[in-house]
């Protein structure tokens, strides 16, 4: 499915990262995935809450600078070269994977993975074509 | 034994200078009547060039500043048929903000004469080697030092500024005598030698830094490290560039070259003059030049002026060196910065007016660090999108100031507000 990801623009100073964190504990939300990409100065944080809209709003109002950006999860067997297959399916057709990060699981045998790429709906063709299963709501927000 | 370029004017009685000063100015108010913008000038404030006929009438002049400079952009202020004129220089700044001064040839000779006076009150002498280590072009410095050593007869190194170990090479190779440039490069310039262990292959005796504020404390630090006398030098594009002002040996502040320029200092609020030895805002009048003619400019640079024996035998007024400006303007690394610029830059590239200039000197080198407040528009959730960003304002920055800036964003609202109106300029500099 495609799910939206929050991106929220954090100095890189020490605490600011806790502040975020902090904040989102405080609103009882749960990070169900999470990535940081810093620079010496900023970093960005993504992460994948349930309720992305609310939280979103939730931490604008408390003065962060907040984006939501549409990403994919896929849902693939917890074996090694499973990631690797999306990947060559993906690299094959010419689509750029932006980044991509993992999910905290539940389910022993399942791995979710978030991908960012240009165009969501020309992945999600390539994707079937392969077999790759996108993750559903339940996978997700359990 | 102090040597003198020109002893008859360094050196000449005060009465004698003052009859040449009073029958230069009274030419000069005639000869920048012809100008229409003097002569609405004048007859907007009721004077007449008439009126003007001696030092002691100079107050009754109307004051010009940067925006008239700015106005009459660009011939509005040439003196003479373009035809006259052989060379523009311009200050550092925006198009907008933009000075361009005209020299005629003989303006450009009296200004090579003033700064051959400053050579050679360093010490100079036509068998010295004269490192110009400012940067050559729009801006006076190169020229300026340039025009001085060849008036000496020294052999002349047109280095410009950067590539310093280039610099350093010629320095060794050449065994240049005096290293001109501004203050902040000779420090560095002293760093680098030393860190290449060839300071005992340097054979400079003398410096003469300028285009920038420093302190007793930096030159002491460079005459150590270099194992030179450094002397300070004052000048600004509008007056005609280095060399307005020079140190001599007893290093006390700058002598002004008085048979060229007229030198008021005055309350920057009400505008009257002030006694020697009292600070206040220097204002210049060009006396001799016929291109740019300026009268009574303000320079906004705050001094004390006064005229006491000088153990050189030099009878010019001396200039302390400078304690501030009446306006924001910031000279960094020997530029010319408004925050103004800074802020064009950064609303051009998107951003909101909440930036923050930090100006530090670090190893005697000045550093500009803009911190500019992310916005929820200028976000991207793709660190190459906020580095491309960051990168255009450097690019532009550089572009406009001819400055490195460090661009760092910051969260919202971190910049500091006091009583809500955000502290938009911290320099750090001791100077």
């Amino acid at each position: 499915m495609i799910l939206k990801q929050l991106s929220v623009f954090v100095e890189n100073k020490l605490g600011k990262l806790v502040d975020v964190v902090e904040a989102l504990g405080q609103e009882g939300i749960d990070i169900r995935a999470l990535s940081i990409a810093d620079t010496s100065d900023f970093g960005i944080l993504r992460v994948i809450v349930s309720g992305p809209d609310d939280v979103a709003a939730l931490l604008r109002e408390q003065g962060y600078i907040v984006r939501l950006t549409n990403v994919l999860a896929v849902s693939l067997p917890d074996a090694p070269g499973s990631l690797a297959k999306v990947l060559r399916a993906l690299s094959d057709e010419n689509i750029n994977v932006e980044y991509t990060y993992a999910f905290v699981s539940h389910n022993e045998d399942k791995a979710y993975v978030v991908i960012k790429v240009e165009n969501n709906e020309h992945a999600m063709q390539v994707l079937a074509k392969h077999g790759v299963l996108l993750a559903d709501e339940e996978d997700i927000y359990k | 034994m102090e040597n003198y370029y020109q002893p008859d004017m360094e050196c000449a009685p005060y009465e004698q200078l003052r009859a040449i000063q009073g029958a230069r100015l009274k030419e000069n108010v005639r000869h920048a009547y012809d100008i229409p913008f003097y002569k609405d000038l004048l007859d907007k404030n009721g004077v007449k060039p008439e009126d003007i006929r001696s030092v002691d009438d100079l107050h009754k002049l109307p004051f010009i500043t940067k925006d008239n400079l700015r106005d009459a952009y660009p011939y509005g202020l040439l003196g003479v048929p373009l035809s006259e004129a052989v060379r523009i220089q311009s200050t550092s700044g925006t198009t907008g903000r933009r000075v361009v001064a005209f020299y005629t040839q003989a303006d450009i000779d009296l200004w090579d004469e003033c700064c051959a006076r400053a050579i050679i009150a360093a010490g100079g002498t036509k068998d010295d080697v004269v490192h110009v280590s400012y940067g050559y072009g729009l801006f006076t410095g190169g020229p300026g030092l340039n025009g001085g050593s060849h008036k000496v007869g020294s052999l002349t190194l047109p280095m410009s500024s950067g590539n310093t170990a280039r610099q350093i090479q010629f320095m060794t190779d050449l065994r240049s005598t005096i290293l001109c440039c501004t203050p902040s490069y000779a420090a560095y310039l002293a760093e680098s030698i030393h860190e290449a262990g060839l300071i005992d292959q340097i054979a400079l005796k003398a410096g003469i830094f300028g285009a920038e504020a420093w302190s007793e404390e930096m030159r002491r630090d460079i005459e150590s490290k270099l194992r030179i006398k450094a002397y300070d030098i004052y000048g600004l594009t509008e007056i005609s560039g280095p060399g307005v002002s020079f140190e001599c040996s007893e290093q006390t502040g700058m002598h002004i070259n008085e048979d060229h320029f007229l030198s008021e200092i005055i309350d920057p609020q009400t505008g009257r003059q002030l006694p020697y030895g009292e600070k206040g805002e220097l204002v210049l009048t060009c006396i001799s030049k016929k291109a740019f003619p300026l009268l009574r400019y303000r320079t906004r640079d705050i001094c004390v002026l006064t005229r006491n024996k000088c153990s050189c035998g030099r009878t010019l007024v001396k200039m302390s060196r400078l304690m501030g400006r009446t306006d924001d303007m910031l000279i960094i690394r020997g530029v010319n910065v408004f925050p103004s610029q800074i802020e064009t830059v950064i609303i051009n590239c998107g951003f909101e007016a909440n930036y923050q200039i930090i100006v530090d000197r670090v190893n005697y080198t000045d550093s500009l660090d803009v911190h500019i407040e992310m916005t929820p528009d200028m976000f991207s959730d793709e660190v190459r999108d906020i580095e491309k960003t960051e990168k255009e304002v450097v690019d532009k920055l550089r572009s406009m100031l001819g400055l490195t800036a460090k661009v760092t964003l910051v969260a919202p609202k971190s910049i500091t507000r006091s009583e809500g109106k955000a502290v938009r300029i911290i320099d750090k500099r001791k100077i």
